[in-house]
Order: structure tokens, then C-alpha cells, then sequence
């Protein structure tokens, strides 16, 4: 189960989940620190008020805007779900990559406060007990999700090409 | 059947005589470009050979570009450490196409590939960048990327698990008149389609209005593509491609100048009557809040920008040197002009454009991103407003999330710079 802390609009870029002033910083240990910067859930998220697996639900193109991988990884740090309309392609492809967990759920509906159940086809809303369809994350985005996210899938791939010679 | 130009890219990139789109390859990458974030890349680089016990070496660093250009010269001390490491990283590995915080070699990555004639038509070329989709207009299939990926295209030289994306054809019928520019083409069409019309999918540029285009507006309408979501906006490489990478970016290597088929299958297939445009401007905060610039003259502004990626080449300084000649900026204007190299910034001074814009008022800084993104000079106060020939107006863009950024052409911006309000240059 998943609670809804956080409901947004269609269209959230990048510059609002990690404004761009803080691109120097790149690691994603310390990328966290700088989730949605300029607005008040930043603050109970240092502050640990909110718990892993909590879930933010978004509208269309959930990520648009600048490749900065700081937007997944910073969500990722505090194992944030996030369930959208949509997503921009980078935003969606930098998620899997790193292990932010994302669902596509065209027609969800939820607000502060819910709670969520997600089976593999659908979204439940427990406070409502509504349900919406899932749709399923591009395979080519799924085979890096099960192989642990880009960095082992990568380095398997590595092993394979150089570690006969 | 036919294929579009990005499947032609990538069946050759993938080794393949076709792909379908919706199939998924593993193209090779002729180009991989990163700036500053080249810092995060090398850091998840290192994670991908950890355990294997093969010595961190990239595939081929003749293909991998790093320009230092989003912070330049360094605003922090954590800034200049990253560029640093960098540096160092770069003599280590013998990466070739490097371009440092000079005046003889340096500026905006989008504006570096194509004029060292590193892109080329037919290339798959990637980049840590969103607007690396700029580099459609020489006729490649170019494309975002995030950094963990790019670790793995250092590493292997391949982008993995590309599906081959369906195309939207934009015909632009007719040429765009007097006072109108590719920037007001651009931002129409996303004004139409929305800021996400085009996810997933890639723009293919057509007609008229676009083969009459010189390779500088196509730049700017494959840069801000990626505003309507789309993957890469691509023009087919023409005689004005070739001209562009003989004469001005020195290619003297032959071109493939791929084309789509006759009978290639389009996702949708959108016309545009270039001579019915008006100059267009985004409205904050999203770039797919598009006005003829009628709807919202008279809105007071307080910095104008003309620069970056979108608009800060000699095309675009050289409207507003014309505007602005012999002229003032008005009062309470702050106006900044940041050209898109130190290529251009030394051929506009050759010129007396940066003399004419100075004389005028204008602040003209070094070339680089930092002011378009809000990290490095030209932030804004509260309640402040900007317009801005660059690519994004998202709240918070440029440093401050009180206050507002408008986008238009140089044109607009320049017209705009006399008056202290947002202004129709017709």
C-alpha cells in the first residue's frame, strides 16, 4: 500500500522536480536533498516525515524537459513511486535505468492522503475504490528494470563483449 | 515498404537492411556528447566496471564529444572541481573532441558539433543533453539521453533497447515572411500539437519553407522539438546541409545524404502555410502556451535574453544588431546577449554587431547556457519578468520560480529591448 503525499499537474518539468541551480550536484547520494527545492514537501521530505513507497500522482508528460538524471535519482533517494498519466521519454528511460519506480495510469484519479494498491494490471485506490488500468512500461524499458537497472544490465553487457579477451 | 529517415539511420546503425517501428535495436553511436554532466557520466562509468576487473577505458574516444559549456567559467568551487575531474579524465582516455573554457575553441555544445563538422547526416548521435535533438538539422537521428546511459555508450559504444520511433511529418508550405523567423515556426507548431504531441515519436521536417531555410533556423527548429516531447526533430540533409559542413564547418569527407522514402509510413502528417504566420510567443510557464505576439504586446518586461542553443547564432545577433543599431534599450531594461560560441562571438566582432548591440545598452556576456537554465548570471527577481529568445520558460527556469519567462525570436526580443514592452518587430 502506498499513500498519496503529493498530486500535480499535467506537464511538471524537470526544473520543478530539481530546479536546475543545483546541477552541480551529481551524485545520486546527494541528489535527494534537492527534491521539488522550491516548494514545501521538500522540507518533510529532509526531514523524513515521509515514508519509502509513498506515491506521487501526476498528469500528462510527468518529466518533461532537460535529460538531468538528478530528476529520477533524486525521487529514487527517497523511494518515491510515481504514478502519471504520462511521461516525457528521458525522464521515463532515466527512471528505469536507475530503479524509480514509475506507472503509467492514463485515467487516475487521487488525492492527498489516499492509499494505493498496485496489482500488475491496475492502480487501486483504496480510499475510493476506484480502479484504473495500467499501462504496461515500453519492453525496452522493462528488460533494464529486470535486470536490476542500467548500471548491472550494463555491466553484464561489458562482461560479455570484453571479458573473454 | 518505405521507411522514414530514422529508420533508415538506425536499420544502418543496427546493421539491418530495415526496422518496423515499435521494433526494439541496439544502434551503434557514431557521436555521444556530454558537458558538464560528462562528471556524472564518469562517475557512473567507473560503477559499470566496478567487480569486473577490466581496466575503464571507453569504446572509441574519438567518437565521444565533452564541451564545457553550462557554467563557464566556473561560478563555484564544486563546479571547477567537476570540470577539473573533467579535464583529467578527458588526457587520460585521449578523448579528442573536447572543447575547454577558450575563446579560441569553446561555446554551446549545440553549436560546437555541427560547426567543427562533427555531425554529420545519417549519423546516430547522443547526447546528456534534452536539445541534443538540435543536431536533426544536418539530417542525423540525435537524441536526449540520461547519464547512466551514456556511461554505457562510453562503455560499449552501443545505446541499448531503442524502440525505432514513428515519425510525424510537418510540411511547411510557402516561405515565412518578412519579420517572421524559425523560432515563430517552431513555437506555433508546439503551440498546436502541445508540449507532449510529439512524445516518443520524431519530427520530420518538409517543404518550402524549410529547404529555403538556412542549416542556422534549422537548428533551432530541431532544437526546440523537444519541447512537443519529440525523441528528434530532422530535417533531410540538402544542398544548403552540404554547403553548410563544406564551407562553414570544413567536412571534406563525402556525405550520406539520406532521405525518406516516397512510400514511408507517417504517424500523422501536419501541414503548416508559413506566409499566414505571425511572429509567436510562449507564455509562461509551459512552451506550449503559444500567442501571436498581437495577444500579449504591451506586457511589461523587465530582462531581455537573446542567446543559447535556440537563437544565439550570427543569424540571430545580426536581426537584432540591425534592430538595435544606433538605438537605445529602454529604461529599466536589462538586456543580455549570450552568443552560442566564441566562433560566432568573434565573427559578430569582427562585424561591429557586438559594438552596435553595446552602444544600444546591451550586456554581451561569454558564451554558455548558465543564464537560460537559472545557473550562472542573468537570474531574475521576484515578480520579475523575462523574455527570452532560449528554449524553456518553466516555473523556476531561469533561477527564480517567482517570476515569469516569455520566449520569442530574436526579432520579438530585440523590438521588444527598445520599449520595455513585448512588441511586434513588423
Amino acid at each position: 500500500m502506498a499513500q498519496v503525499v503529493l498530486t500535480l499537474a499535467d506537464d511538471i518539468s524537470t526544473d520543478v522536480i530539481y530546479p536546475g541551480r543545483f546541477m552541480a550536484t551529481v551524485l545520486p547520494s546527494e541528489t535527494p536533498q534537492f527534491a521539488f527545492a522550491d516548494y514545501e514537501i521538500n522540507a518533510r521530505l529532509k526531514s523524513g516525515q515521509i515514508a519509502p513507497g509513498s506515491a506521487i500522482v501526476a498528469g500528462a508528460n510527468f518529466g518533461c524537459g532537460s535529460s538531468r538524471e538528478q530528476a529520477a535519482s533524486t525521487l529514487k533517494g527517497h523511494e518515491l513511486i510515481v504514478v502519471a498519466k504520462g511521461f516525457a521519454r528521458i525522464f521515463l528511460q532515466n527512471s528505469a535505468n536507475l530503479g524509480l519506480r514509475t506507472i503509467i495510469c492514463p485515467d487516475i484519479e487521487a488525492s492527498v492522503g489516499d492509499e494505493l494498491e498496485f496489482t500488475p494490471a491496475e492502480v487501486v485506490n483504496k480510499t475510493t475504490g476506484k480502479r484504473f488500468e495500467i499501462v504496461p512500461l515500453p519492453k525496452a524499458r522493462q528488460d533494464i528494470i529486470d535486470a536490476g537497472g542500467l548500471i548491472a544490465y550494463t555491466r553484464k553487457r561489458l562482461l560479455e563483449a570484453r571479458g573473454a579477451a | 515498404m518505405g521507411m522514414t529517415i530514422v529508420q533508415k539511420i538506425l536499420a544502418r546503425a543496427a546493421g539491418r537492411s530495415e526496422v518496423a517501428v515499435g521494433e526494439v535495436v541496439e544502434p551503434a553511436v557514431d557521436l555521444a556528447m556530454s558537458h558538464e554532466n560528462g562528471a556524472l557520466v564518469m562517475n557512473q562509468f567507473f560503477e559499470v566496471f566496478k567487480g569486473t576487473g577490466l581496466e575503464p577505458t571507453v569504446w572509441d574516444p574519438s567518437k565521444i564529444a565533452i564541451i564545457l559549456d553550462h557554467r563557464v567559467p566556473a561560478e563555484s568551487a564544486k563546479t571547477a572541481t567537476n570540470q577539473k575531474k573533467i579535464r583529467e579524465f578527458v588526457a587520460k582516455q585521449g578523448i579528442t573532441k573536447f572543447h575547454d573554457i577558450r575563446g579560441d575553441q569553446g561555446g554551446i555544445c549545440h553549436q560546437i558539433l555541427p560547426e567543427h563538422g562533427y555531425t554529420r547526416p545519417g549519423q546516430v548521435i547522443v547526447g546528456t543533453d534534452s536539445h541534443t535533438t538540435s543536431h536533426g538539422a544536418v539530417g542525423a537521428f540525435s537524441f536526449g539521453i540520461g547519464a547512466t546511459e551514456m556511461a554505457g555508450v562510453w562503455a560499449l559504444g552501443r545505446i541499448f533497447n531503442v524502440e525505432v520511433p514513428a515519425t510525424i511529418k510537418v510540411v511547411v508550405n510557402g516561405v515565412l515572411p518578412e519579420g517572421v523567423l524559425p523560432k515563430d515556426l517552431i513555437l506555433h507548431l508546439i503551440g498546436s500539437i502541445s508540449a507532449e504531441g510529439a512524445n516518443f515519436q520524431v519530427i520530420e521536417f518538409h517543404g518550402r519553407g524549410v529547404t529555403s531555410m538556412p542549416l542556422s533556423g534549422r537548428l533551432t527548429i530541431c532544437n526546440m522539438s523537444v519541447e512537443a516531447g519529440a525523441t528528434s526533430g530532422i530535417v533531410p540533409a540538402d544542398a544548403e546541409t552540404e554547403r553548410y559542413l563544406r564551407e562553414e564547418a570544413g567536412v571534406t569527407d563525402p556525405l550520406d545524404m539520406v532521405a525518406p522514402d516516397a512510400d514511408a509510413e507517417y504517424s500523422r502528417v501536419i501541414e503548416i502555410d508559413a506566409a499566414s504566420l505571425a511572429p509567436q510567443i510562449a507564455c509562461p510557464h509551459t512552451v506550449d502556451r503559444v500567442r501571436p505576439v498581437d495577444q500579449v504586446a504591451g506586457v511589461k518586461v523587465h530582462q531581455i535574453v537573446i542567446g543559447s542553443c535556440t537563437n544565439g547564432r550570427l543569424d540571430d545577433l545580426e536581426v537584432a544588431a540591425r534592430i538595435l543599431k544606433g538605438r537605445r534599450v529602454a529604461n529599466g531594461v536589462r538586456m543580455l546577449i549570450f552568443p552560442a560560441s566564441w566562433r560566432i562571438y568573434r565573427e559578430a566582432l569582427r562585424r561591429g554587431m557586438l559594438a552596435e548591440l553595446v552602444d544600444a545598452g546591451a550586456v554581451v556576456m561569454n558564451p554558455g547556457c548558465g543564464c537560460c537554465l537559472g545557473v550562472h548570471q542573468g537570474a531574475l527577481g521576484d515578480g520579475e519578468v523575462a523574455l527570452s529568445t532560449t528554449n524553456r520558460n518553466f516555473k523556476g527556469r531561469m533561477g527564480n520560480p517567482n517570476a515569469e519567462v516569455y520566449l520569442c525570436s530574436p526579432a520579438v526580443a530585440a523590438a521588444s529591448a527598445l520599449t520595455g514592452v513585448i512588441t511586434d518587430p513588423r
